[in-house]
């Protein structure tokens, strides 16, 4: 029974990895662009991605899969995500990239205006094009001072991932939780919480290998 | 040989005026001393010359080139970037890039300027300005692993490395603690004596009458009062200047 539980669950496991490695994939870069929007001096820009930021802090992640999932069905009357599984894979992938990027933007842009405006100077009077001054100067400071703000982010997404069962995507709770009904047995889910606990112990490591990594300048 | 010439500089924060019409000529080898209390608009003007600050009106001519009037501003950025280079600067607080090694400092711009050099020319020629600025066994330091004085020496090294026209200095030893400031007063002296062209806003009254050629005293916006610096620090003209250089004895 055993190994049998442990098989389901390391199967739903899988698509838990699946949800969260393809989540940063795309929330990460995305997050950056939201960030140069949020910091816009243009206000056209800047006012409605502020607004769009504050909406997705402000509302629960789980709200924001049943809008995605469901909204274009009941308020525009088309069913874009289908009715398969990968249709609703996707749609968790949608909720899930744009709740992160916009915190991701967050994180970023305290990162960029944590420079001190001298490094932009100093770069200026060398003659640097501003991408020079961004990409040779600016960046590996700002990954420097965000990566302990973005561990944070990446462990509670690992978690977070539990919230695609909502508009039933196949992971780890779900399948544990199945258990219950098909065997009368609980512990499958409880043994769900060891999966967690080895992966986010292995991305702790990881940081931390990154944070000492980049300690050779402060 | 005149090198630099400035005329009627004018800038304006939310409607204050920091600089009301700032005209000097500067010639090559020598060494101007900007000297006046804070606020005055030194580094205003410095910000100015290096195209931190876009002038309200003015222009500004190297070797007989316009590089910068009012009436005709520059757009392209590509233009700004070459015109800029006429000018170094080294900073109060020397913003030395963190991630990179002393050498690395010095290196960064002339590498990414693509001016006909070759890589180990410009390495080559990195070290020999370290080495002549007494940092030869701190080439392969982090700037946190360095002294202040240490640091702003390479400041000093990383804006040579460009060879500008004219080196400005925004009050390099403020930032310093007193016992340090003599090293990089001393790299600048022997500057001096090389004959590089140099603008130095600074509080060190000794060494400005010591090193500089001419000096400036400005104040409100304005130069109240500008000559040969000995004459202009020892026997000032007007009482202002000589009301700013006794305060500034007395501390």
């Amino acid at each position: 029974m055993f190994l049998t539980v442990t098989l389901s669950l390391l199967e739903g496991f899988l698509g838990t990895i699946k949800l969260f490695v393809l989540t940063l994939l795309f929330s990460l870069p995305l997050g950056l662009i939201i960030s140069f929007g949020s910091m816009s001096k243009i206000k056209l820009i800047k006012c409605p991605i502020r607004f769009i930021i504050w909406i997705v802090r402000g509302t629960p992640l789980m709200l924001q899969l049943l809008i995605i999932y469901y909204g274009p069905g009941i308020f525009l009357h088309m069913n874009i995500w289908g009715t398969d599984n990968t249709g609703r894979f996707i749609a968790a992938l949608v909720a899930f990239v744009f709740n992160y990027a916009c915190y991701f933007s967050e994180i970023y842009r305290g990162g960029i205006q944590s420079i001190p405006v001298g490094q932009y100077e100093a770069g200026q009077v060398l003659g640097l094009s501003r991408s020079q001054i961004f990409f040779k100067i600016i960046l590996l400071q700002v990954i420097k001072r965000i990566v302990p703000p973005i561990s944070n982010e990446v462990i509670t997404l690992v978690k977070d991932t539990s919230l695609a069962r909502v508009i039933a995507v196949y992971e780890i709770i779900w399948n544990g939780q199945s258990f219950i009904k098909s065997s009368g047995i609980i512990w499958p889910l409880f043994y769900t919480g060891a999966f967690y606990l080895i992966f986010s112990g292995l991305l702790t490591l990881l940081f931390g290998y990154i944070e000492k990594k980049l300690s050779y300048f402060r | 040989m005149q090198i630099l010439e400035v005329n009627d500089i004018r800038k304006k924060f939310d409607n204050t005026e920091i600089l009301k019409g700032i005209s000097f000529n500067l010639d090559e080898g020598q060494t101007l001393s900007i000297i006046g209390s804070s606020g005055s608009g030194k580094t205003t003007l410095l910000r100015c010359l290096n195209f931190l600050e876009t002038p309200d009106a003015g222009t500004i001519s190297v070797r007989g080139n316009m590089l910068f009037d009012a009436a005709i501003p520059v757009t392209d950025p590509e233009e700004l970037r070459k015109k800029r280079l006429h000018f170094g600067l080294v900073f109060q607080q020397f913003n030395l890039f963190p991630q990179y090694t002393a050498l690395e400092n010095v290196t960064l711009a002339p590498l990414l300027s693509f001016d006909g050099r070759s890589k180990d020319e410009i390495i080559a020629n990195a070290k020999e300005i370290l080495d002549n600025m007494g940092l030869s066994n701190r080439m392969d330091n982090y700037p946190h692993q360095l002294s202040g004085g240490q640091q702003q020496r390479v400041a000093i090294a990383r804006a040579l490395a460009l060879k500008p026209d004219i080196l400005c200095f925004d009050e390099p030893t403020s930032a310093l603690d007193p016992e340090l400031t003599g090293e990089v007063l001393r790299v600048i002296k022997e500057l001096a004596n090389l004959h590089t062209t140099m603008i130095i806003v600074t509080h060190e009254m000794a060494f400005a009458r010591d090193v500089a050629d001419t000096a400036i005293f400005m104040d409100n916006g304005i130069i109240l009062e500008q000559g040969p610096a000995k004459e202009l620090i020892d026997n000032p003209r007007e009482e202002r200047t000589k009301q700013f250089l006794s305060r500034l004895s007395q501390n």
